[in-house]
């Protein structure tokens, strides 16, 4: 018999079963549920069904961080009720307003852990795959069921397998990988199935650059991404595990629905324009074009090497149009602080948000104003996403995006730019 | 027993859009309201004239798109219970499910059908007959098979706790 998928193991362990096969139908009980903003909406889909206690508040994990510090009355009174119904129910894992945004958050705390599912109320799920765990997104209807049941029915997803060779080049990051997968195979190149990633590059990555990947696989449609785990995951989830875990690997002879490898040795600095994240092209041939907004953040792209990057670049400049960096964590502010970054972005006349998501939803925050061209680190660009219709949003590494809010223009990176630091 | 179902025949490729116009997603709330643009920019003919217990039969990867519910639960406001397609897209098939539609997968079977033609469901044999062919109607887990039966999640979910 031929061998399995990390899914197929990950969805047989949660399921209790011995072994299942892409197609098979399983309930699946997952180590950890979570949700955000949304929770006071699935409280009231929970509540209609009857149910009155969480199965397992102990599994479950609730963020405030998709409109933080709440910006109007409304968004106040939803996290009210979201505080409410954390103590009404004695859910365990709580993180306040500044804390950060779920993925990172979660990921911190080592509340997931290398082989383990976790679902989340949010298509950013993939997510987790960066530390070896089954993360996949849900819906509110859903969620709401996990809540009362434990569990979740779940067709075991085919996987295709991306196996990435060499190493990136200076100037060139893991969203430039995201953004090149998106434009090689498409948005729809996932198609709701398991993406796993493999080959020797993945040890050059940092454990930052990992989360950008199996992050942005939700852009490429996937229901769920994995990396293999290595000794630097399990040192990062060490110090705050509270239990114990093993880790799961796919077999060598797994059956995988496509296979693809990439050689990112040769891969270029990409930028996905106006209003499709697969929209990609060399940042190369879209040099010039000015803008007028720039953010770095998002659970894509808004941790501490993010920041370090951007100051690293702006360090002794001015920008020349608003860049706002909103860091995915109070830990990742902590520590930008700490080494001297943020100090080097405030004189460099950045603005720093509170840790979030910010304008990534268009909720608040960096809002652009019709006909604004905005370049992100993001994960989306689709039209509105920033919460205007008529604004363009560009997507692109964070060394093209600082440079660019240095130039007002879209700019290519320059090596020349990174000499003396 | 068997019951005979007309069927609406719709090509490859249908996205959740052309099911449900994303622009209607926060502004149509009422079941009527929801109904009357199913299908809307696909087949105008549809949300007037489509009769409970209809069955959609398509092509390869009906619903792809995006994930709102309302690409299902429009055609559930329009009393379709089965859709039949080549293949599904993975959201779509699952948002059909929790929302008590039985997806169906039987490959090519909407080249041997047109709008307006009747097959037949034996549901004890549990097949499909079209144009005197059977085709058999998988069974899923017995936990797909309660939602199913529930008529979705929320229905399945009240059945279980309003009675403990
Ligand atoms: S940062 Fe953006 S993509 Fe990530 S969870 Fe928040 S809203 Fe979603």
């Amino acid at each position: 018999m031929s061998g399995l998928t990390f899914a197929e193991k990950a969805l047989a362990r949660a399921s209790g079963n011995e072994s299942v096969r892409a197609g098979d139908v399983v309930d699946v009980r997952p180590d950890v549920m979570f949700s955000h903003d949304n929770t006071a909406y699935i409280r009231k889909i929970f509540l209609e069904t009857g149910a009155k206690r969480i199965l397992h508040p102990e599994r479950v994990a609730i963020t405030l961080d998709h409109a933080v510090p709440a910006p109007t009355t409304r968004h106040a009174q939803n996290h009210a009720e979201i505080r409410q119904w954390v103590r009404e129910q004695n859910i365990t894992h709580f993180f306040e307003v500044g804390r950060g945004i779920c993925h990172q958050v979660l990921s911190e705390e080592a509340i997931v852990l290398s082989g383990e599912v976790i679902f989340g109320s949010d298509s950013h799920s993939t997510h987790f795959g960066w530390l070896g765990a089954f993360g996949m997104g849900v819906g509110r209807t859903e969620m709401a069921s996990l809540w009362a049941t434990g569990e979740l029915w779940l067709r075991v997803p085919e996987t295709m397998k991306i196996t990435l060779t060499g190493h990136l080049q200076s100037g060139v990051t893991a969203k430039d990988i995201a953004l090149y997968i998106l434009r090689t195979w498409g948005s729809g190149g996932g198609q709701y199935r398991a993406i796993e990633f493999a080959g020797d590059a993945i040890a050059t990555l940092s454990l930052d650059e990992r989360a950008v990947l199996t992050n942005s696989m939700a852009e490429f449609g996937a229901m769920s991404a994995y990396m293999p785990p290595d000794e630097q995951v399990f040192d990062y989830l060490e110090s705050n595990r509270t239990r114990d875990y093993t880790p799961l690997y796919p077999d060598a002879d797994a059956i995988y629905s496509q296979e693809e490898v990439i050689d990112i040795s040769a891969l270029q600095a990409q930028i996905a324009c106006p209003h499709s994240p697969d929209n990609v092209l060399d940042v190369t041939e879209v040099i010039g074009r000015k803008v007028h907004q720039a953010f770095i953040g998002t659970c894509t792209n808004g941790r501490y090497e993010d920041i370090a990057i951007v100051a690293q670049v702006v360090r002794g400049q001015q920008v020349q149009i608003p860049l706002l960096v909103i860091p995915a964590s109070s830990q990742v502010l902590l520590q930008a602080t700490r080494d001297g970054h943020i100090a080097t972005l405030l004189e460099a006349g950045v603005t720093i948000g509170t840790p979030g998501c910010g304008p990534c939803m268009g909720n608040h925050m960096g809002v652009p104003a019709p006909n604004d061209v905005a370049i992100t680190t993001m994960n989306r660009n689709f039209r509105g996403r920033m919460g205007t219709g008529d604004a363009e949003i560009y997507l692109a590494n964070p060394y093209v995006v600082a440079m660019s809010a240095l130039a007002g223009e879209i700019v290519a990176y320059d090596e020349a730019v990174m000499v003396g630091d | 027993m068997n019951t005979d179902h007309h069927v609406w025949v719709y090509g490859n490729n249908v996205n959740t859009d052309v099911i449900f116009a994303g622009k209607y997603t926060y502004t149509l709330r009422t079941e009527a309201e929801i109904q009357s643009v199913a299908l809307e920019d696909l087949d105008p003919n549809f949300a007037s004239q489509v009769q409970a217990g209809d069955v959609i039969v398509a092509d390869h990867n009906w619903g792809n798109g995006s994930s709102r519910e309302q690409a299902v639960t429009c055609l559930r406001y329009s009393g379709i219970n089965m859709i039949i397609a080549s293949s599904f897209s993975g959201l779509y098939f699952r948002n059909c499910i929790n929302q008590g539609i039985r997806p169906v997968i039987i490959e090519d079977l909407y080249q041997h059908l047109s709008t307006g033609d009747t097959i037949t469901i034996n549901h004890d044999a549990q097949t499909i007959i079209a144009n005197g062919v059977a085709y058999p109607i998988p069974e899923f887990s017995p936990s797909v098979e309660a939602i199913l039966y529930a008529g979705g999640l929320v229905p399945m979910l009240q059945e279980r706790f309003n009675t403990e």
